[in-house]
């Protein structure tokens, strides 16, 4: 009897290769290694402009991971249109003159097809003029008002997060129903705390409400004792809105200045993004109640579509990254850059893109959207996207702390955050 | 024979400029285009540190104010490009006559750190009346108000030769005013103030004369940016833009002519390259310009000068 032949280890990996190379060829492969036309067809390139360094760093990070989260996902269920997507990220130092430099470089060095996922709103402003000028679809994470302003232009679109207009006259009938209807603001004096102040002042003021002290806060404040007699003794409720590092220095010297009996106090979780609401110094919000674009700690009745996309992007139930509990992500915004590439993606399937030639058809299709359903393209809830402001409108959550947790009391919802169009961008041409 | 040579260093530079937006591919031909932008900022700061041996650490606030006094009279004022233009550096031209009026009573250490406080000043001026200028967001000119008697400045054709246009006119005069009596007064201000004054040079008024200049160029840069680029805002105001023109001339050479050029180009690549390698950019900028510092003091047209080419201007 003849022995059957030996295959060597080498012959076997060489073997199983070529096998491989062959079912990827013609498709038959499932998720990743089975893009219909993978070996024939380039990549959708999607440029990312990211905030690596300068102050909006933590934000750059974390809207990476969820990049980089929701990518994979897209590429597993096959990619878009056949082909893969490929991520191709530029630091913009977080910097308007860099953002628009990385623009040049994403649409003339690098021909991506779309550029996306810029947070800081003078970063967006900086860069859109270019984005209109290399004609580049320009997909924003940024919150800011700019775009639904009518400011911007035709390529620059935000549909993956609802703007800090939209989230600011959400809160105000909560505010007036639940915590007080005089109110003291106290925000940073800048173009970010302006818009805070007009949105929020006419909000209140038709709920009934008024707003009884403005405090501005010049932003190279790094104490802010002295500000605080100025808030007037009739305050039922303090709306604060600082960011950058001195937020700790702030919240400690209230709770110094109030000591046990103080107003309600209600804020934007902005001023604590990637921060642990349980670090020392912030014991004295405890009780307080924070606007949150999507709630940090797992709720009870979180949805299982919201559930797959904490997992997915590797943050536990405290809001922070599974391997390292220190690191708490800027959940309240990041999910903005999951839905975004989720519509890129569906867009560019409805406008059958393949390539730069059809960029305007991918805008289109954009804003032909209407209703976004909740689900694991949009975690964060039902968005309503309209075509004409190139704005999403979403649900908006308050929480508030108790035991250290942030837990959410009121969702106010779509409804509550739309307004008026202030600009329709489809009158304008390509 | 020199001045020969110098004519054709510059008319060359000139060329070569022109020659690049056939030759480069589209993304550098944008870089170039901000560069040149930028040179005439860098520009207009040699001349009061590299000539003059003033060393203001606030020249921000001049490039501010011609973007801003360019940006705000369309915006605000309704004016078209070349109105506007003359007025965002006519205000830098003021703001310099009015800071130096002050500043020029310090000398040395004090005078980087008036000039610093002043730009500080002016850079919390814009964020104070947010009203108007957007604060730290800014704000943008439209595509449509960026036109010259029908021409859109926005395509990347007329954007680039507008900024050789700007560029060629500053850097020849710049080149032409460093070679008449009044660069060699400034040149003799730098080395030896006092023995200029005892020659009978009225120094006050000539320190003031190159601040006034130096502001005007800073301020033809800042309108330009903003009329190229679109955008205004409180950025270019802040420190980090009065560190900037610093760097680039002491890279390309203080006191030369083609230096404050070489030195934008110098940096523009070195962070533009670096940031594509690792996160970590600024270390290797802050690398590259110690051992620049180290081996070449007097920067790459100046060590060129010291070393091969005495006659460079």
């Amino acid at each position: 009897m003849k022995n059957p032949p030996k295959i060597s280890r080498r012959k076997t990996l060489l073997g199983l290769g070529a096998g491989a190379g062959a079912l990827a060829t013609t498709g038959v492969l499932p998720g990743s290694l089975g893009f219909a036309q993978a070996q024939s067809s380039a990549p959708i390139k999607i440029g990312f402009q990211k905030h690596a360094t300068g102050i909006g760093a933590a934000y750059g990070r974390w809207y990476d991971t969820t990049t980089t989260a929701a990518v994979a996902r897209i590429n597993e269920m096959g990619g878009i249109n056949g082909r893969p997507v490929e991520i191709i990220t530029e630091d913009d130092a977080t910097d308007p003159g860099r953002g628009a430099e990385v623009l040049e470089k994403f649409a003339n060095q690098h021909e991506v097809d779309v550029a996306f996922g810029t947070l800081f709103s003078h970063v967006v402003i900086g860069s859109a003029p270019r984005a209109g000028e290399l004609k580049l679809p320009y997909f924003v994470v940024s919150e800011g008002h700019h775009v639904a302003s009518g400011m911007l232009n035709r390529y620059t679109l935000q549909p993956g997060i609802t703007d800090v207009k939209s989230q600011v006259i959400s809160m105000a009938p909560f505010v007036a129903d639940n915590l007080g209807k005089k109110v003291t603001m106290i925000y940073p004096d800048f173009a970010f705390g302006h818009d805070h102040r007009d949105f929020f002042s006419e909000a209140i003021e038709a709920q009934g409400g008024e707003v009884v002290a403005k405090i501005a806060i010049p932003p190279t404040e790094t104490t802010f004792t002295r500000y605080f007699p100025n808030i007037p003794r009739e305050t039922e409720v303090i709306y604060h809105v600082m960011v950058g590092p001195a937020v700790l220095t702030f919240v400690k010297e209230m709770g110094e200045f109030f000591g046990p009996s103080r107003p309600e106090i209600f804020g934007f979780i902005d001023s604590l993004e990637a921060v642990d609401i349980q670090s020392p110094g912030l014991e004295f919000l405890e009780g307080t109640y924070f606007w949150e674009g999507m709630p940090r700690h797992k709720q009870a009745n979180e949805s299982e579509a919201a559930s797959a996309y904490r997992a997915a992007v590797g943050v536990n139930d405290r809001g922070a990254a599974i391997d390292d509990p220190a690191n708490v992500a800027t959940y309240a915004h990041m999910f903005g850059c999951w839905e975004t590439l989720n519509v890129i993606k569906a867009g560019m399937e409805a406008a059958d893109y393949q390539g730069p030639a059809d960029r305007t058809k991918l805008i289109e299709a954009v804003e032909a959207m209407t209703e976004m359903p909740e689900s694991l393209d949009h975690p964060q809830g039902d968005k309503l996207f309209n075509g004409k402001t190139h704005q999403a409108f979403g649900k908006q959550f308050i929480s508030k702390v108790s035991d250290g947790n942030l837990e959410v009391v009121h969702t106010a919802s779509i409804e509550d955050g739309l307004y008026a169009d202030e600009v329709d961008y489809t009158t304008q041409s390509f | 024979m020199d001045w020969t040579k110098s004519n054709a260093l510059h008319i060359g530079t000139l060329v070569v400029l022109f020659a690049l937006f056939f030759i480069l591919p589209a993304y550098h031909v944008g870089a170039f285009s901000r560069i040149m932008v930028l040179a005439i900022y860098a520009i207009g700061f040699n001349l009061l540190f590299g000539y003059t041996g003033l060393l203001s650490l606030g020249h921000a606030m001049f490039f501010a104010a011609g973007m801003y006094g360019f940006g705000l009279s369309m915006n605000l004022g309704g004016l078209s490009v070349l109105p506007a233009f003359l007025i965002g550096v006519g205000a830098a031209g003021l703001l310099a006559l009015g800071a130096g009026y002050l500043a020029l009573r310090t000398i040395g250490v004090a005078f980087m750190i008036v000039t610093l406080m002043f730009a500080q000043t002016f850079y919390l001026v814009i964020l104070y009346y947010g009203e108007y200028t957007r604060g730290d967001e800014g704000f943008i000119i439209q595509q449509t108000q960026r036109q010259i008697a029908g021409i859109d400045l926005t395509t990347e054709t007329a954007r680039y030769f507008t900024a050789f246009i700007l560029f060629a006119v500053c850097f020849l005069a710049m080149a032409r005013l460093v070679q008449r009596p009044f660069g060699k007064r400034l040149i003799a201000i730098r080395e030896n103030e006092e023995r200029a004054r005892m020659l009978g040079y009225d120094v006050a008024r000539l320190k003031l004369a190159a601040l006034v200049v130096s502001g005007l160029f800073s301020g033809v840069a800042g309108a330009a940016y903003a009329l190229l680029f679109g955008y205004v805002g409180a950025s270019f105001a802040s420190v980090q833009y009065s560190i900037f023109p610093l760097l680039w001339v002491l890279l390309g050479g203080a006191g030369t002519t083609v230096g404050p050029l070489i030195g934008v180009i110098f940096m523009f690549y070195l962070i533009d390259i670096s940031s594509g390698v690792t996160n970590a950019y600024m270390l290797v900028a802050g690398l590259a310009l110690v051992l620049l510092t180290l081996f070449a003091p007097q920067g790459l047209a100046g060590t060129l000068r010291k070393r091969a080419l005495p006659w460079l201007p």
